[in-house]
């Protein structure tokens, strides 16, 4: 048995950067269970809020990871510190994962301005894990300027991190052109950046020229209206990434100028509150209540009751049984 | 909702190609079966240094390390990889080796600080089974 560092102990070290106390954390975090870790982070909560957060979306395969190599590289040069929050699918069957952004992300280690954490999906709604929101804390409270989230590909996930970062990026790659008819009403709408990834291609123009033709039709009027920048990069000729980081800068400057960040603050605070909420209730429906659970699905399957009833039978006796702990 | 429990410990693993081998058919089979047993498994890719893999284990938190060698320099590689957790004080990261693999050198290498050595001929379900063993022993972190 080894020894154990209690929690608020490593959230001390964690202010002071120390990655170790960072990563073990995360672990604890990821892990869930001990209230000392939930003590730890809502200490260490307060000094978040100094970090941009940055999210990473796109189909898989568009270049995502290689591009958040690339960007990590722009902002050490520029004298900023990054945090990248990876996050992978986990298998449905077995809940394993098998996290692979590390292999493009190689020659990022071993610079102690740069954090790289790999993390699982775990199967929740959204792609976007409690865990991986929690893990964005500890790297803002570890004073990293920048925190990156890389989400896993195309699918209900690109919602969810427009809600939890400050500034979304979207990677598109050429020679999916028509795909970007069948994802534009999800993924146009929330990007506050475009990128075309591997515009060394010959068919990347049009690729480039679709999204910018795209974007033009939903343009409002006004003067501070936020126009969604399409960034071309090539990883292969190591060209736009200096563009990409200074679209997300403007990007950041307008939100403070507009006094949008506002608003985006509260919708992630949102996010926040709801997701913590859900995962409360569905520990709940699993663990304290599991017989009166199981008596109501039967009273549900057998049309005694219906699924809002059941719900809100469900929702009253819980009432009585949330601890602060859970 | 998935069959994994929310608050069940998933076990991290890092599996590692280190120095000038690119022999990584087998390290591919057993980050599958480890994920297939539920398991959390970073691949690094291939031609890591020594360094860049304990940094990247460290921040990735794993509970085992597990370095694949079939190029013959796993005397020179692993004395490497223990000095560095050691001097980066990461000692209770549990070090695993698999690949070829001399009996001579395996008893060294025990002797050095690796927890285990599963050779080539090791079914998947003897390497699971040992690195769940290995996790339960050393407890919770």
């Amino acid at each position: 048995m080894i020894n154990r560092i209690p929690s608020m102990e490593l959230a001390k070290r964690v202010r002071d950067g120390h990655l170790r106390a960072i990563a073990r954390l995360i672990t604890r975090v990821e892990s869930g269970g001990d209230p000392d870790v939930r003590e730890a982070l809502a200490e260490l909560y307060k000094s978040t809020g100094n970090a941009h957060v940055v999210g990473i979306t796109g189909v898989p395969g568009a270049g995502k990871s290689t591009l958040v190599t690339q960007l990590v590289h722009e902002y050490r040069a520029s004298g900023r510190t990054v945090g990248v929050v990876a996050i992978d699918p986990s298998s449905p069957f077995s809940g394993g994962a098998i996290l692979g952004d590390r292999i493009r992300m190689g020659d990022l280690v071993s610079d102690p301005g740069v954090f790289i954490r790999s993390m699982a999906t775990r199967g929740t709604l959204g792609g976007l894990a409690r865990p991986a929101l929690d893990a964005v804390d500890l790297l803002d409270a570890g004073g990293f300027d920048v925190v990156l989230i890389e989400t896993v590909g195309v699918g209900q996930d690109e919602v969810d991190i427009v809600r939890a970062a400050h500034t979304t990026v979207v990677v598109n790659a050429p020679g999916l052109g028509d795909d970007i008819q069948a994802i534009k009403a999800g993924v146009l709408e929330i990007a506050d950046v475009h990128v075309v990834s591997k515009a060394d291609r010959p068919d990347s123009n049009r690729t480039i020229q679709e999204l910018k033709a795209m974007l033009m039709m939903s343009l409002e009027p006004g003067k501070d209206v936020w126009r969604v920048p399409v960034v071309p990069t090539s990883s292969e000729k190591h060209t736009g990434f200096g563009e990409l980081m200074a679209a997300i800068d403007n990007h950041a400057e307008h939100l403070e100028r507009s006094g949008e960040i506002t608003e985006r603050r509260r919708q992630i605070a949102l996010t926040r509150v709801v997701k913590v909420a859900e995962e409360i209730v569905r520990d709940n429906f699993v663990r304290d209540s599991r017989s009166q659970t199981e008596e109501l699905l039967k009273k549900v399957t057998q049309r005694e009751l219906d699924p809002h009833g059941a719900a809100v039978t469900l929702l009253k006796a819980m009432k009585e049984t949330i601890h602060e702990q859970d | 909702m998935q069959n994994n429990d929310n608050n069940a410990q998933v076990i991290r693993v890092m599996l590692a190609k280190i120095g000038l081998d690119g022999h990584d058919r087998g390290i591919k089979v057993v980050a599958r079966a480890l994920r297939d047993a539920g398991m959390d498994v970073v691949y690094t890719g291939l031609h890591r240094t020594p360094e860049e893999v304990v940094d990247a284990a460290i921040q990735e938190d794993v509970d085992i390390l597990g370095i694949s060698l079939l190029s013959g320099a796993h005397m020179h590689i692993f004395p490497k990889v223990l000095d560095l957790l050691k001097a980066k004080e990461a000692e209770d990261m549990i070090v695993a080796g698999g690949g070829v693999i001399p009996d001579n050198d395996v008893k060294e290498l025990y002797e050095m600080g690796v927890h285990k050595i599963l050779l080539q001929d090791t079914p998947p379900q003897e390497i699971i089974d040992s690195f769940r063993q290995l996790v339960a022993e050393r407890g919770a972190r």
